[in-house]
Formats: C-alpha cells, structure tokens, sequence
C-alpha cells in the first residue's frame, strides 16, 4: 500500500477536527473535535511504523500511549465542563469570556 | 560558473536535501522510497481499496460529527468515525492498537461525552446555534491545513511504499514484547497519570472540597 493513503486519511481528518475546534459552540462538541485531531495523529503514527517496521514499535506504543492519554484528557476535561456548568450554568464557549479584553 | 547555473544547482541540492530525509530514514532496510521501485498508483491493490472505502467512511463520518446539528447524534457519528480508525488500523495490520481503539474508544471515551452532554443538560433535539460567528473563519483555516499538509505529504512521500506482507509487526506478542522491554518506564509512568488524571477529575467535580467559605 502506498504511504501516501494512510497519510491523506489522517491529514483529513485533523483538518475536520480543527474545523470543528474553531466552529463548535458547545464545550463537549469541542472536545470530540480534539478527539478527532488526536485520532489523526495515531493513524500516522500507525502508518509510519508499519513504513519504518521499526524494531522497538515506537508508532504502535505511542498509539497505546496516545489513547491512554485521550482517555486522561477527556476525563479531566468533562470534569473541568461539568464544574463550569455548574458555576455558569452554560456550556457555550462564546458566554465564558470574562478574561476578554473589554470592548 | 555563470550565476545563473549556480543558483539553479543551489535549488536542485536544496530539492535534494527536502528528499534526502526519506533517504536516511530508509538507510540500511529495503523501504521503497525511489520512483524507480515505487509501484505506480494506478495499480490499486486489494488492501488500498479496501483502506480507502473505510477511509471514506471514516472521514465522511467525522465530517457529520462536526457538522451535525444534533449534540447526541453528533456523539454517535464520532463513534462511526472511530470505530472507522480501527478498521483502518487492521488494514495497516495493527490488530492489537485496532481492538484497544475500539475498547477505549467506542466503550469509554464517547460514553463518557454523552453523559458530559447529559450532565450539562445539552438539548437532544436538532439545535441551530451549535457553530460560533467565526464559521467562515474555521473553514478557510481548515481547508488551508488540508492543502498545505497534502501538498508537503505528497510532495515528501510520493514513493514510499508499505509492505503489509504479513510481518507480525502489530500482533499482541510483538506489541506486548516491546512494551514490557524497552517501553516499561514510559507505560509505568503512565499509569501514575492516569491515576492522577483519576484524581484530579474527582477533586474537581466533587463540591465538598477546597473552596469551602465561598458556599
């Protein structure tokens, strides 16, 4: 299989996620969309070590590693939206900017 | 040396070193990175059909979950969208990340969104104002990341060719091996951080501790 595939694939879908990390309103939308850029990153990391067959399965242990993480990430994340939305009571991004500069 | 000459075999020995990590990379294995070996694109392989009608599917699949107007079927298109990545994964022979994704993944990470959605009291019906003002914005910026990473891929590894023959490289013995030799410090820290990241999230969204006098 030419490199170029798996590559395309993941170089697609991390241009879906940051669209969606730039267009999404609501903070849990927002972390999908950075669960799709992290998904991106894996597959080329997949695909590079299956290109390098590597002797240590540095790509596929990364992998491991990244999912491991993103699973980390998300629980920390929801708790911090959760805790928001109880001080706010919104999940909308556009409402919490009390740290903006005044207009 | 007329200048003109000088310059043009400065650009070719610059266009030279650009490729020339594909060359070190390959040093000393038989990775095809050479237009000479490469075999050409209009011989599609089973294996690269069957990549790219999952990789449609997967990519289709992200695009709604970005683009849904529903919160909940947003959540459940991202699973199509990973449950995709691991059938992208078996096709790369990487069975044992391809059966983690879909455990991890499809069982914990979505399932925790959606009761992130339900705690936050998301609307379940369809919602019109899902997307902030800065939409246009968004997608001019992504279509910019999709053509200049496509232009420097295709432009960096025209030739490179993946050999699925058949290595065992993705099995769960030659994963675990690696794992529990050279990769066991990085995995056992690891863990603490998982552990903390368990931690953290408690004291986070538990409402009787820190901050006590503010209640």
């Amino acid at each position: 299989m030419h490199l170029l595939y798996p590559l395309i694939v993941s170089a697609g879908l991390f241009s879906i996620g940051l669209y969606g990390l730039l267009a999404r309103r609501n903070l849990v939308l927002v972390l999908m969309s950075v669960e799709l850029m992290l998904a991106a990153v894996s597959l080329n990391l997949v695909a590079f070590d299956v290109w390098l067959a590597d002797v240590m399965r540095s790509g596929q242990v990364l992998t491991l590693m990244v999912i491991a993480i993103a699973a980390a990430e998300v629980g920390l994340g929801l708790a911090i939206v959760l805790q928001l939305f109880r001080q706010r009571a919104t999940s909308a991004i556009d409402d919490l900017d009390t740290l903006t500069e005044p207009r | 040396m007329d200048p003109h000459g000088a310059a043009a075999t400065g650009a070719r020995s610059k266009r030279r070193g650009w490729l020339s990590v594909g060359a070190t990379l390959s040093a000393g294995s038989d990775r095809i990175v050479h237009a000479a070996d490469a075999p050409s694109y209009l011989e599609v392989t089973g294996n690269e059909i069957v990549f790219i009608l999952i990789g449609v599917i997967t990519l289709g699949a992200a695009l709604l979950c970005v683009t849904s107007g529903n919160v909940v079927r947003a959540a459940l298109w991202l699973v199509v969208a990973l449950g995709g990545l691991a059938g992208l994964y078996l096709v790369l022979t990487a069975e044992l990340v391809a059966i983690v994704q879909l455990l991890i993944y499809v069982g914990a990470v979505v399932v925790l969104l959606l009761f992130g959605l339900m705690v936050t009291r998301a609307p379940i019906g369809l919602q019109l104002d899902l997307n902030t003002p800065n939409r246009p914005i968004a997608i001019i910026t992504a279509l910019a990341a999709f053509g200049l990473l496509v232009a420097a891929l295709v432009d960096a590894f025209r030739f490179a060719y993946l050999d699925l023959g058949g290595s065992g490289q993705g099995s769960a013995e030659s994963i675990g091996a690696a794992l529990f030799g050279s990769w066991v410090l990085p995995f056992e820290v690891l863990s603490i951080l998982l552990l903390a990241a368990l931690i953290g999230a408690i004291a986070i969204t538990r409402r009787d501790v820190g901050a006590r006098g503010r209640r």
